[in-house]
């Protein structure tokens, strides 16, 4: 184990942290305006990968198919948070609940759609080769990942702190109640921020399928480390999301080189233990 | 005055588990195993109706407790050859102290958090659970988990189908009727207390700490009981029955049935076990009629199936209260 593994551990372990960050942070952003736990969210990356894929298989276009996953998974949930969500106006438990009867519902109509067979989606060829940087070689495909990240990470850190709607985001985010009573319509920054959640899950899962592959299991694979990251960071911070994820994308990947056998048990009793002490999460909003 | 109507509910449950001991064992072998699997898995969702209908508490991770239970006895029966006899009644009490003490490690973490913030603490949790079930190959098989080649045999042979049923549904009476002693005693009148308002029970003196703490490691008890009974009926243990879709699925039949109800967990996991069991076979696409079931119970029927007598009675006084209100109506123009 010299640098060299260390330096490609870390590596990966950040440009997985990229792709969670894709996921957590539309968990967390969820979490924190409506105060629910949308176990649909693992759902949203599936449908996002799976979208992709038919839409590669019909046009052959990579570069297409990321928007077009990225947007029919955010109208699926906005639909889904207009039509079942809000009627039960503010009941978080059945709320829960109602994403996960959804999840199953997801779960069977993409087993009907797509089959059962494991897909990859492939990136294309210009993405496939891998840079050689300090005699290290690093995949292109993980660095195009980091950077769909980082741009995605600061475009909403722009919204949230510089536009008057990430204001008010962040107000609902506060004290939702409080938002209302100064004429904040939260009812429609749930809509927008549920769609923009199942947006950016989505867009993980097309991202994420070149090398997670895409499968039949792999909602509930992803929901608890997406959940882990939200945790971590914190509900509702944006911030807390980055952070979280590059935690979790680390520990995941040297908790899996060093010791396998724990690796896992090593990601969600942190996880556990800051949840006991400090509920909204290392970064979270108070 | 609500004690005749107590009275006939017990009736009627003790009428219903009579007619499904006695007519059971005359059906298939398929559904007697299905029989046998609900009656097993409805330990747990029951276990988990003492958290979240009766102290509020929805948990994510009751699957950790089944799972404690099922591994003990699956390596004790295929690495020791412990479990196989007499002293099967000694893995029964280990499963259930070995899931009671995880609880209260658990317990300690996850009681201090209510609401979503319990949701997600007791899924983290159970993950736990899980990570090691799944990657700790050396003592769970990993992936592949561990098969239980024989059912223990004492005096009678539990590798009879019949006779496995019996005992399982002995089991799941007993727990049933410990359970219900439990919420109605005292303890348990405080946790509904709990459930409805925490402040009050703690400015009325009451360490509801404590109490949510207690129930958190009864309900774990359990869990490790339907575990043992899971493992000897399915005879294989694996990641499988930890994963977190486990812990949702204990928490939609509690819902389905009717929390806070204890028999309606027993009713939501027979209502989904066969669902996804039997009409998997008749059907395709079964799994959409088990989500809109849960997305139609949790929109339109928040009570679950054991609040439809009384969604029926209330339609009926409300029907005769409008047809009262028509014939009133001309002697009131």
């Amino acid at each position: 184990m010299d640098a060299r593994f260390w330096l490609i551990q870390a590596f990966n372990g950040i440009s997985y942290g990229a792709l969670l960050f894709l996921v957590g942070s539309g968990l967390s952003l969820i979490f924190g305006v409506m105060r629910i736990v949308n176990l649909s969210h693992g759902s949203y990356f599936l449908l996002g990968g799976y979208v992709a894929l038919s839409v590669i298989w019909t046009t052959g276009s990579w570069l297409l198919a990321i928007p077009v996953a990225a947007v029919s998974v955010a109208l699926i949930g906005l639909v889904m948070e207009r039509v079942f969500l809000r009627p039960l106006g503010f009941d978080p438990l059945r709320q829960v609940l109602l994403t996960v009867g959804f999840a199953f519902l997801f779960q069977q109509a993409a087993l009907d759609i797509w089959t059962g067979n494991p897909f990859d989606i492939n990136p294309p060829a210009a993405l496939t080769q891998s840079v050689v940087v300090g005699g290290l070689h690093l995949p292109l495909y993980r660095i195009f990942m980091i950077a769909v990240a980082a741009f995605i990470g600061l475009a909403l850190w722009l919204v949230m702190e510089k536009t008057r709607l990430g204001a008010t985001i962040r107000a609902t985010v506060d004290d939702a109640q409080m938002a209302r009573g100064v004429g904040i319509d939260t009812s429609y920054i749930s809509m927008l921020i549920f769609a923009l959640g199942a947006f950016l899950a989505a867009l993980g899962g097309v991202i994420g399928g070149a090398f997670l592959g895409v499968y039949p299991g792999l909602d509930f694979e992803m929901l608890p480390i997406a959940f882990a990251v939200v945790i971590i960071g914190g509900m509702g911070s944006l911030g807390g999301a980055a952070i979280g994820a590059l935690i979790v994308g680390l520990a995941d990947n040297f908790g899996k080189a060093l010791f396998p056998e724990v690796s896992y048990f090593t990601l969600y009793a942190p996880m556990a233990l800051i949840l006991a002490v400090k509920p909204t999460g290392l970064f979270g909003r108070e | 005055m609500s004690m005749p109507r107590d009275r006939t509910k017990i009736l009627i449950v003790v009428v219903a588990l009579a007619a499904v001991v006695l007519v059971v064992p005359h059906t298939t072998s398929f559904i007697i195993l299905l029989a046998t699997r609900a009656l097993a898995f409805s330990i747990l969702v029951m276990s988990l109706d003492l958290l979240l209908g009766f102290t509020g508490l929805a948990s994510l991770g009751q699957a950790a407790y089944l799972g404690i239970g099922a591994y003990l006895t699956a390596i004790l029966a295929a690495r020791y050859q412990v479990g196989l006899g007499y002293d099967f009644w000694l893995v029964i009490l280990s499963g259930m102290l070995g899931a009671a003490a995880l609880a209260a490690l658990f317990g300690l973490l996850a009681t201090r958090a209510t609401g979503v913030y319990f949701l997600m603490i007791t899924l983290a949790l159970g993950q736990c659970v899980w990570g090691l079930a799944y990657r700790w190959n050396s003592l769970t098989g990993g992936d592949n988990g561990i098969n239980l080649e024989h059912r223990p045999k004492f005096g009678i042979d539990l590798a009879n189908p019949v006779t496995f049923f019996y005992m399982v549904f002995s089991f799941f009476a007993v727990a049933l009727l410990v359970l219900y002693t439990i919420v109605r005693s005292p303890f348990g009148r405080s946790l509904v207390g709990i459930r409805e308002r925490e402040l009050r029970m703690k400015i009325l003196g009451y360490n509801t700490w404590l109490h949510k703490y207690l129930a958190f490691v009864i309900a774990g008890a359990f869990g490790g009981l339907s575990g043992v009974l899971w493992a000897h009926t399915a005879g294989i243990v694996s990641p499988e029955n930890v994963v977190l879709t486990t812990s949702v699925d204990a928490l939609l039949m509690a819902v389905l049935g009717g929390a806070g109800t204890l028999v309606g967990g027993a009713i939501g996991a027979s209502v989904v076990l066969f669902i996804r069991e039997y009409l998997s076979t008749l059907m395709h696409g079964w799994q959409y009629v088990l989500g809109g079931v849960y997305v139609l119970v949790i929109l339109y029927l928040p009570g679950g199936l054991m609040s439809i007598p009384d969604r029926v009675r209330q339609w009926r006084t409300a029907q005769s209260n409008a047809a009262d209100g028509q014939r009133l109506a001309p002697v009131q123009h």
